[in-house]
């Protein structure tokens, strides 16, 4: 079981902070994605996990160890760090080719990689004349060559159209399925929602969460839409039954959060209050995802009172751990 | 080390700059070794109106070391470029990842300059001589090829092209932004030195500074070249020469790793 761990790890580029105290675990035999908006400091930190950036201070070790630590590292992590690390004159296979040796695997290997991620038939041709997505895979297929039971792939859906998308998706459960560790970094939730099992999400170089999907998934709270001719009556409600609003009241519109819709028509009826619109309205993983990362500005507006609001409104505040009996 | 030099060694072969370079070499060294040749024979001999001609000697050495006193600029743009290019393409992930240890990086690819360069010496060498002693012999002049010192400084001008990819490799390390560097050899070995040299080595006391050069140092180790020859000033020994080469080299490389594989990979 090779864990992936990343201590109180810090890094500064001269005046800016890009990874902050930052924490987390990536355990094997799972997918964990690894989350944040752009320049929240992810490549950064993957950077620091493979020894390519030294840390200001804080630890990053693979299995226990430093990656400068390890004696074949390509035989223990598997790591993408962008789709453009090729030279655009020299074919698919040829790339394997150059690396086989330091990662300490015979030249059939490189033949096995291309098919795994369905290149065989273009290997012979040059990286330049690739598309996005097959630089995508390639760079996969670079990652698999010495079979590693712990994989980093930075952003490996970008360029990626819906079939290939799929395809990663049961690739990387596969892949995990095998019992390796696969930490996959990404800026939408939704592009790796139906592939992880865990989230670690980053924003301004800090934790924010750090759960598993499911944990995250309970994050989310139910929110009924209600809209009355009566505002003053619907605020003497709201303070009444002592609900929580997403936002401040418009007129005669409320949110209000964590009350099914039912007990809002029943109170509502009681009061003898008219109602025009009890609706029950969704908020998806994404939206808790925006909220935790401080990045809802322009969507909608705040999705709840609470830790996640808290969250919200102050990114670099305390990390939301979720325990077993949150989720309950 | 060995799945290195294996890696540094495909990576050259694996795209198609070496024999692009290559060739334009030796068609370049070529034409420089037959014009020289053909020029010496011709009446006026070599060494321009004023200054007294050649010996034939001089003459003969000029035409058969082209390679290195001119067509050195070749290895030592390969050698720069194979470690420019892996920042130009961001192939130094990949590399970095491969092999962590950056002194081993620096001296795989120090290896393959080394490789690179000797092959980029044997041709070019071989085509000025082959080239050279054919319009010699067609014209009439001594080819000098039955004798053993001529053997000696060909042989000579072979490590002296494979010390200039060696000595880009480190310019490459210090220097990774690949337009830079191919302009800034550019520069330098077709203009700032020649005119250094000629310039300085007029003076009293330029000629001492300008022996130190890459460029002169070169010619030095091969005996001198038609610069040597034409421009005045000091000529180190053929030994002094491979040293000071060396140096740079030694410097370069030094310097390198401790700036540029001292940083992070971003």
């Amino acid at each position: 079981m090779t864990e992936v761990e990343v201590d109180r790890l810090s890094k500064s580029f001269g005046a800016v902070r890009a990874v902050d105290h930052l924490s987390f675990t990536v355990r094997a035999g799972r997918v964990t994605g690894f989350l944040g908006p752009n320049g929240a400091g992810k490549t950064t930190t993957l950077r620091v996990l493979l020894g390519l950036v030294a840390p200001t201070s804080g630890t990053a070790t693979i299995g226990g160890r430093r990656y400068s630590e390890l004696t074949r590292p390509g035989r223990v992590v598997g790591a993408a760090l962008e789709a453009a690390s090729f030279h655009p004159g020299r074919t698919g296979l040829d790339h394997l080719r150059v690396y086989a040796p330091q990662v300490g695997v015979p030249d059939s290997r490189t033949h096995e990689v291309l098919a795994l991620v369905g290149l065989s038939e273009v290997g012979g041709r040059r990286v330049g004349g690739y598309s996005l997505g097959m630089r995508q895979r390639l760079a996969l297929a670079t990652t698999l060559l010495g079979d590693p039971p712990v994989l980093l792939l930075d952003e490996p859906a970008n360029g990626l159209d819906p079939e290939g998308i799929r395809w990663l998706r049961a690739f990387l459960r596969a892949l995990a399925a095998e019992g390796r560790t696969v930490l996959v970094s990404s800026h939408v939730l939704s592009e790796v929602e139906q592939t992880v099992d865990d989230v670690v999400i980053i924003s301004r170089g800090r934790l924010v969460h750090s759960s598993s999907l499911a944990e995250l998934a309970g994050l989310t709270r139910p929110r009924v839409q209600v809209v009355s001719p009566d505002a003053a009556g619907l605020a003497a409600l709201v303070a009444r039954a002592g609900w929580t609003l997403a936002g401040p009241q418009r007129g005669g519109e409320a949110e209000v959060v964590d009350v099914p819709a039912a007990a809002v028509g029943a109170a509502a009826f009681a009061a003898g209050l008219e109602l025009h619109q009890l609706a029950t309205r969704d908020v998806g993983l994404e939206d808790v995802f925006l909220g935790l990362t401080g990045d809802a500005a322009g969507g909608p507006a705040g999705i709840a009172a609470g830790p996640v609001a808290a969250a919200a409104s102050d990114p670099r505040g305390a990390p939301t751990e979720v325990g077993p009996e949150a989720a309950r | 080390m060995r799945a290195t030099l294996v890696a540094e060694y495909r990576k050259l072969v694996t795209t198609r700059l070496w024999w692009i370079l290559l060739a334009a070499m030796a068609a370049y060294v070529g034409f420089l070794a037959g014009v020289i040749a053909w020029t010496a024979s011709r009446p006026e001999g070599l060494g321009g109106s004023g200054s007294a001609p050649l010996s034939v000697d001089e003459t003969v050495r000029s035409v058969y070391t082209v390679g290195s006193s001119v067509g050195y600029v070749f290895p030592l743009v390969i050698g720069a470029l194979a470690v420019a290019s892996e920042f130009r393409h961001r192939t130094v992930t990949p590399t970095l990842l491969a092999e962590p240890r950056r002194t081993v990086f620096l001296l795989g690819k120090l290896a393959a300059g080394l490789g690179a360069g000797l092959v980029f010496g044997v041709v070019g060498t071989a085509v000025a001589t082959g080239v050279g002693a054919a319009v010699l012999s067609a014209t009439g002049s001594p080819t000098l090829l039955d004798q053993s010192a001529t053997w000696r400084y060909v042989g000579l001008a072979v490590v002296a092209m494979a010390l200039w990819a060696l000595l880009g490799v480190g310019v490459g390390t210090v220097l990774t932004n690949q337009v830079a560097v191919v302009v800034v050899v550019l520069a330098w070995t077709q203009f700032v030195e020649p005119i250094a040299r000629i310039a300085l080595g007029a003076t009293s006391w330029g000629g001492h500074l300008v022996a130190y050069l890459p460029g002169a140092a070169s010619d030095a180790l091969t005996g001198g070249s038609l610069y040597t020859a034409v421009a005045s000033g000091p000529v180190l020994d053929w030994w002094a020469g491979l040293l000071v080469l060396l140096g740079y080299v030694a410097v370069l490389a030094i310097a390198g790793r401790l700036a540029t594989l001292r940083r992070d990979i971003t």
